[in-house]
């Protein structure tokens, strides 16, 4: 018995190791959503069509934080999400307008998605430059490039099939945007969790050096964490498009910010080797629901802006561990 | 004998209701070497920990010289002159030798707020001059060699005008000759007045360097003798209790059948100092290979396990040549690196994580790991190598280093390999974990596994191999059968290059 606890190391071994810290997104979404009830339940933020509303306005946040949580497991980071899921939007939307059926759409916009993955995976594990940076120019990049493809123009897209599909449908009654969501974070869980390249991931991140010595080729993981990232980005873009019927060059302006808050809410190590896309789920929703609720409120953006911000350093700091 | 300078008398702390001190004593006399051993667990770096503040105890009093001192925090620890060595993690590696020495307590212009840069460093000069070393205080720390930082870490804490010194390992990452500049300079702070407690697992030295020796086993000091005329067995006794043997005594396995070698090494030549190597490995051997510290031992392991390629010369394993280190994996090849925490372990995952890390292709169906499958064989890791843990979803950190170094070599043998290097596998292991590791490695070889182990100790190398290669000036100067080899003297003579300069003995 010894043994363990002097190797533990560190003071206040807490016996029954129940790592509250863990579940801190879950206590805080339940928190601000019994806050909301109380106070504006009568105005409807109770509703199935306002709580539909927040899983609709969070869709493309969730999408591309699933995928975030994947790079950030991994002990990375990828800027360029936000001006990718334009840029994907505009050539779904330009591909369409030429007359062209709308898988193809998608098949194009996917591989803009791609193509861009592609690129930051190439400079940050064959170059070696880092993630940080690579996607920071990257994002500078893109976002220039979403303004040049049609001069900052609106694209509009009548094909009522895909707007159905990516944005705008219902099933049963449930928004096209919330099945995408829910499947993508049920997905992304399964993989992370359960799969060979989820536990390379986390062991890529976790110790980079001992994964290389256990045989796992790290460079080659975490490429396909940037691949996955533009294709999630690109999803995203497409929702964004399909709900608003819509393709514009700002779409995801501050977009890859707010995923990695998901991200970390949801209690991923923002250092690595630690992942959870349910957190991040539930991390995104807490992120959506406060804003709707602070707009049913009354509250303006600036103030909504400075509440959000405030409450997401908090539910951080809860989350943090003693002394870590 | 006269009155103790530091006392520590009936120290008690328990973590929870789990008991790891009971009323331990401990005493150090003023320019006393007192070395402090036990297993993983025994409690010496609780102790430890008391003293220098970080935990506080619950029973028991502490005195130095003869006034009661009341340890409440690290800085009262430090107000009483006590300073604990850490080996290089506590510099900064940006900052210069004497910003380091004076970090957070810079001496000031008079009546300015700014740093008196020239007192600062003509402080730490005169500091390092007296421990008679020559390093330039003005040198940035990550610049000098490992076996430096723990002198400016000294000096560091003369500048503190500490008493009692407290060293945890101080040798493990030093070369031969850093070894014995430290060992100088222990000598040389003892003549001044300075009391150390010198905490190792490493017996020839504590006998070497030490007045007298406290070993604590289960968080009891089980005893406390002048060196003078202790013998190493004597020790080992004390710290596993009476009626357990070590199993770290060589044991001749015969002679193995004349089965032809599974490795080859051809006249390999890396870009750092390994000129010209050739040897063989046959299955079921277990072969040493002794060098001195940067002689290139580390790199002709991880050249066989293809993670550096080689200038020139080849690597056939099998019949077979290497092609880097999914091959070698692929093919029966495993190594257990040479510091486990950087490249052994990821350290926030559970011994689970770990176990399977090199084994997912194995419980991977299509492209879901069979959790269910791989936890038998999880278990039978920890049960086969006596990993003590709760269970397998213990994160690593919190394992002892022995245990850690259980789960590196565990996830490898569930591989079932074919060639196991180990590279220094007991650094940090307390004696119980290493004979447990020894005997494992044997049974392994037994049943066919072909093994190349790497230490600094001879003392280990002469426990475990059937046969030590000597590499010296970048070639395997001597290929010795152990049976042939009488003593650790004799060894170490040879890695020295029978007495000649050691050309190669660069400080790592």
């Amino acid at each position: 018995m010894q043994s363990k606890v002097t190797a533990t190391g560190r003071s206040t071994p807490s016996l029954p190791d129940i790592q509250w810290q863990n579940y801190i997104v879950y206590i805080f979404f339940v928190v601000v959503l019994g806050f909301f009830a109380v106070m504006i339940g009568d105005k409807g933020f109770l509703s199935v069509t306002n709580l539909f509303n927040i899983a609709r306005t969070t869709a493309m946040i969730t999408v591309i934080a699933v995928a975030m949580t994947f790079i950030i497991s991994a002990g990375e980071l990828d800027l360029s999400v936000g001006s990718t899921t334009a840029l994907a939007a505009l050539i779904c939307a330009l591909v369409m307008q030429a007359g062209y059926p709308w898988p193809l759409a998608v098949v194009a916009a996917i591989a803009s998605g791609l193509a861009v993955g592609c690129l930051n995976g190439v400079f940050v594990t064959m170059i070696g430059i880092p993630s940080f940076l690579v996607t920071l120019g990257m994002m500078q990049f893109i976002r220039g490039l979403d303004m040049r493809v049609t001069y900052t123009n609106p694209i509009s897209i009548s094909n009522q099939t895909y707007n159905g599909i990516f944005g705008s449908g219902y099933v049963f009654g449930v928004p096209s945007l919330l099945i995408w969501s829910v499947v993508i974070a049920l997905l992304g869980h399964v993989v992370l969790k359960y799969t060979g390249f989820g536990r390379e991931i986390l062991a890529t991140g976790g110790n980079r050096q001992a994964a290389e010595y256990s045989g796992i080729k790290t460079r080659r993981v975490k490429f396909y964490a940037f691949l996955l990232s533009g294709a999630a980005a690109a999803l995203a873009g497409m929702l964004y498009a399909g709900m608003m019927q819509t393709a514009r060059f700002n779409f995801g302006e501050g977009a890859e910010l707010m995923a990695i808050a998901a991200v970390i809410l949801g209690g991923t190590s923002l250092f690595g080797g630690k992942g959870t896309i349910l957190g991040t789920f539930a991390g995104s929703l807490l992120i959506g629901t406060i804003n709707n609720g602070l707009i049913i409120m009354g509250l303006d953006v600036s103030e909504q802006m400075m509440i959000s911000g405030a409450i997401i350093i908090v539910a951080v700091a809860f989350g943090k561990k003693p002394g870590a | 004998m006269s009155s103790p300078f530091l006392q520590m008398t009936h120290i008690g702390k328990s973590f929870g209701n789990i008991p790891v001190l009971r009323r331990v004593s401990f005493d150090l006399q003023k320019a006393e070497v007192h070395a402090l051993m036990g297993g993983n667990g025994a409690g010496k770096s609780t102790l430890m920990k008391i003293l220098t503040g970080v935990y506080t105890k619950d029973t028991g009093t502490i005195s130095i010289d003869g006034q009661t001192v009341d340890i409440t925090d690290t800085a009262a620890s430090e107000r009483a002159g006590i300073a604990m060595i850490f080996q290089e993690f506590s510099l900064v590696p940006t900052l210069t030798v004497a910003q380091n020495i004076w970090l957070g307590r810079e001496p000031r212009l008079p009546g300015t707020p700014f740093i008196n840069n020239a007192a600062m460093v003509r402080q730490s000069r005169l500091i390092l001059q007296e421990l008679g070393v020559d390093i330039d205080p003005e040198a940035l720390v990550g610049s000098l060699p490992v076996g430096f930082m723990q002198i400016v870490e000294i000096a560091k804490a003369l500048s503190k005008q500490a008493r009692i010194l407290v060293m945890d390992e101080p040798t493990s990452s030093l070369s031969e000759a850093e070894t014995e500049a430290l060992f100088d300079l222990v000598r040389k702070l003892k003549s001044s007045g300075i009391s150390i407690v010198y905490i190792s697992h490493r017996m020839a030295e504590i006998l070497t360097i030490c007045d007298r020796v406290t070993v604590m086993r289960d968080g009891e000091t089980v005893m406390t003798e002048p060196c003078a005329g202790l013998s190493v067995a004597r020790i080992v006794e004390a710290m596993l209790g009476a009626g357990h043997t070590a199993s770290f005594e060589w044991q001749d396995r015969g002679d193995r059948p004349a089965v032809p070698p599974i490795l080859h090494v051809r006249n390999l030549r890396l870009a750092s100092r390994v000129q010209d190597v050739s040897f063989d490995i046959r299955p079921g051997e277990i072969v040493g290979l002794a060098g001195l510290m940067g002689s290139g031992r580390t790199e002709i392991a991880e050249t066989i396990f293809g993670r550096r390629t080689a200038v020139s010369g080849e690597v056939i394993f099998d019949g077979q040549p290497l092609r880097g280190q999914a091959d070698a994996i692929d093919r029966g090849i495993a190594l257990v690196p040479e510091d486990r925490r950087k490249m052994g372990l990821v350290l926030d995952h559970s011994v689970r994580d770990n176990v399977l890390l090199p084994n997912l292709a194995r419980f991977t169906r299509h492209f879901f790991v069979r959790d269910a499958e791989a936890l038998s064989t999880v278990t039978q890791t920890i049960r086969d190598l006596k990993i003590k843990t709760d269970g397998p979803d213990k994160l690593s950190r919190l394992l002892s280093g022995g245990n850690q170094q259980k789960i590196v070599l565990g996830k490898w043998l569930a591989r079932d390999p074919r060639l196991l290097i180990l590279d220094e596998p007991t650094i940090g292991v307390d004696i119980g974990a290493k004979s447990e590791i020894v005997a494992t490695v044997r049974a392994m070889a037994d049943r066919g596994m072909a093994v190349l182990v790497i230490s600094s100790e001879l003392e280990e190398l002469m426990a475990i191999s059937d046969r030590i290669l000597v590499l010296h000036g970048g070639r395997i100067t001597q290929d010795l059968n152990r049976r042939t080899v009488a003593s650790e003297e004799e060894l170490h003579h040879a890695i020295q290059g029978h007495g000649h300069r050691a050309v190669d003995a660069i400080p790592a």
